[in-house]
């Protein structure tokens, strides 16, 4: 480097305008080279799996033989064939579990952000706090919760109350556990804190004064909640009930632990093929299914829903 | 009958509560039992064995010391490449906003068990030998998201000016980063990276697909739901949700210090 050119940056040089309103090439490479090390990780680690899964889906072979490509377009109708009755199961228990969510969630969400007052911050800290319990150990703890001779089960057959589930096919005789019944309430318990945060957020943001105003205007509490409150908690209904139904619908844990073969959803299946039975096309044609199904029940719920927003 | 229909939300939404915390209460008064035969599913007798010897099981505490590493590491990665994508969303206008944005969404809106055959998929076609590292990978990919939109929701209600009265105080880009933009996100990137701990740290339906001969906690407890759950898994899972609940109170008190001193 020469010393003229040392001297000429050295200078003081005096502000240029242009300067300032076109940032320089450097600036403006900023935010793509902070995108650029996470976009890779999720193209590489995200993105372009889905594309593997794709051309393993139509592949033909066996795990002996090496799978190749052959354009099989078949595993699709034959898998889904087979394991219908499983796709169905798994969106109706999904679709169960989040309605139970929204219907015990709610109340508690209502009761945190207007009623709670000082025990506010108390509350929040319990329904957070069964999360650091891992999640596999509080789902063995419904094994015994709902085992045969269990106070619970023993109750509820006092009640009569097992007559009517099993009348409706939830439960099967004086037994809760290995029935549709005890992985829909496994699955319900599991994504409660999906529903309730997002629920607590949407509500706490409500004006208390809007409540307010509809008193004055002799609005009765019922009519309050459901021309206001339950118009402005919306965002949260909607990612509450995303968030439940998305991670439930491709749930094999509860299935597995609470369940029986009767009961077995998707996952059950998406992971024994892949895992054990090692029928890579056929697993992953299923998994694109299921996602398939998924994003055509979420994008038009959202469209319904009419928020666009969620993130 | 009154006082019931008046207090209806206030009932129901304790019922809720219990139903959350009821499993947690079983885990820690069956940590206190002595089972007879394999599986800790009915009470028996009370005894204290268990928490007299927490390592006493093989390989239990290797599970849980391997869980602890991979959420740490999947933590520090995800953190880092999170906050700056967080930064560049909120702070930049450029092409392409709305596809990367799209990109983040869809890991948090998608069956977890189809990421993880996915990227199966991929491990098995590179020929990657499954284990530790494919495990982080994994855990990065998926905390990334919930860490973005944790640290945007921080960055987008920071005042920029903040920022401008730094440099107009002759900061240099490196301090104003380090001593002004850094701290007040700091709450953000905190709980994102609680979350990503917590997410790491619980996952079993991505690890089960990706980790190959490597046993991670859940691992553990997923495989000890079929040969037999010792009593251990119950300590563990105690003494989790007590250190957690100590942990979440003294921020509150520290918090509410500030607060008070802040005021005063």
């Amino acid at each position: 480097m020469s010393t003229s050119t040392l001297t000429k940056e050295d200078a003081p040089q005096p502000v240029e305008e242009p300067v300032l309103r076109k940032p320089s090439t450097r600036k403006r490479l900023v935010p793509y080279w902070l995108l650029l090390p996470g976009i890779i990780w999720l193209v590489v680690f995200f993105a372009l799996p889905l594309v593997y899964q794709a051309s393993t889906s139509v592949q033909t072979g066996s795990l002996e033989q090496g799978f190749e490509v052959t354009w099989h377009f078949q595993t699709y109708w034959d898998a889904f064939q087979e394991y219908w009755p499983q796709l169905i199961r798994s969106l109706l228990y999904a679709g169960t579990a989040t309605l139970l969510c929204l219907l015990l969630g709610y109340p508690l969400a209502y009761l945190i952000a207007f009623k709670a007052g000082r025990w506010r911050n108390l509350l929040l800290v319990l329904v957070i706090a069964p999360f650091f319990t891992s999640f596999l150990i509080r789902t063995l703890a419904w094994k015994t919760i709902l085992a045969d001779d269990s106070v619970v089960v023993e109750a509820l057959n006092a009640l009569h109350f097992l007559d009517v589930t099993g009348w409706l096919g939830w439960t099967e005789g004086d037994r809760v556990l290995a029935t549709p019944m005890a992985v829909v309430c496994g699955l319900t318990y599991n994504f409660l804190p999906f529903m309730i945060l997002p629920l607590y957020t949407s509500l706490e943001r409500i004006d208390g004064r809007l409540h307010e105003a509809a008193q004055d205007l002799y609005a009765s509490p019922a009519t309050t909640f459901r021309k206001v409150t339950f118009p402005l908690s919306m965002p949260g209904v909607v990612s509450g009930t995303l968030l439940t139904f998305i991670p439930a619908s491709g749930d094999y844990v509860n299935a597995e632990l609470l369940g029986s073969t009767d009961t077995k959803m998707i996952g059950n299946v998406i992971q024994s093929q892949f895992l054990r039975v090692l029928d890579y096309p056929t697993a992953s044609a299923l998994s694109f299914i299921l996602m398939a199904i998924v994003l055509i029940m979420v994008t038009v719920y959202i469209r319904r829903a009419g928020t666009e927003d969620l993130v | 009958m009154r006082w019931i229909r008046r207090n209806l939300v206030v009932i129901a939404g304790l019922l809720t509560l219990a139903y959350m915390i009821l499993p947690n209460l079983v885990v820690m008064a069956f940590s206190f039992n002595k089972p007879k035969g394999r599986f800790n599913y009915s009470w028996q007798e009370f005894s204290l064995d268990a928490w007299k010897d927490p390592c006493g099981v093989a390989d239990m505490c290797e599970s849980l010391s391997l869980s602890l590493q991979l959420a740490a590491w999947a933590t520090v990665g995800a953190v880092v490449l999170g906050t700056m994508i967080a930064f560049a969303l909120v702070r930049y206008r450029f092409r392409a906003r709305g596809a990367i944005n799209s990109l983040i969404f869809l890991p948090m809106a998608m069956p977890e068990v189809v990421m993880a055959a996915s990227l199966l998929t991929l491990f098995l076609n590179m020929g990657i030998e499954l284990g530790f590292w494919t495990v982080l990978i994994a855990h990065i990919m998926f905390c990334l998201s919930f860490v973005v939109t944790a640290v945007k929701a921080r960055v987008m209600s920071m005042d920029p000016r903040l920022e401008e009265a730094a440099r107009d105080l002759y900061a240099g880009p490196t301090q104003t980063f380090l001593r002004v933009t850094l701290p007040i996100a700091a709450p953000g990137i905190a709980a994102g990276a609680l979350l990503a701990f917590a997410l790491s740290f619980d996952d079993f339906i991505i690890t089960n697909f990706n980790a190959g001969s490597t046993v991670t906690f859940p691992m553990f407890v997923w495989g000890s739901a079929q040969r037999g759950t010792p009593v251990q898994i119950n300590v563990i899972g105690t003494a989790m949700f007590v250190l957690a609940v100590l942990v979440v109170v003294a921020g509150q008190i520290i918090t509410n210090r500030r607060k008070k001193t802040a005021t005063a």
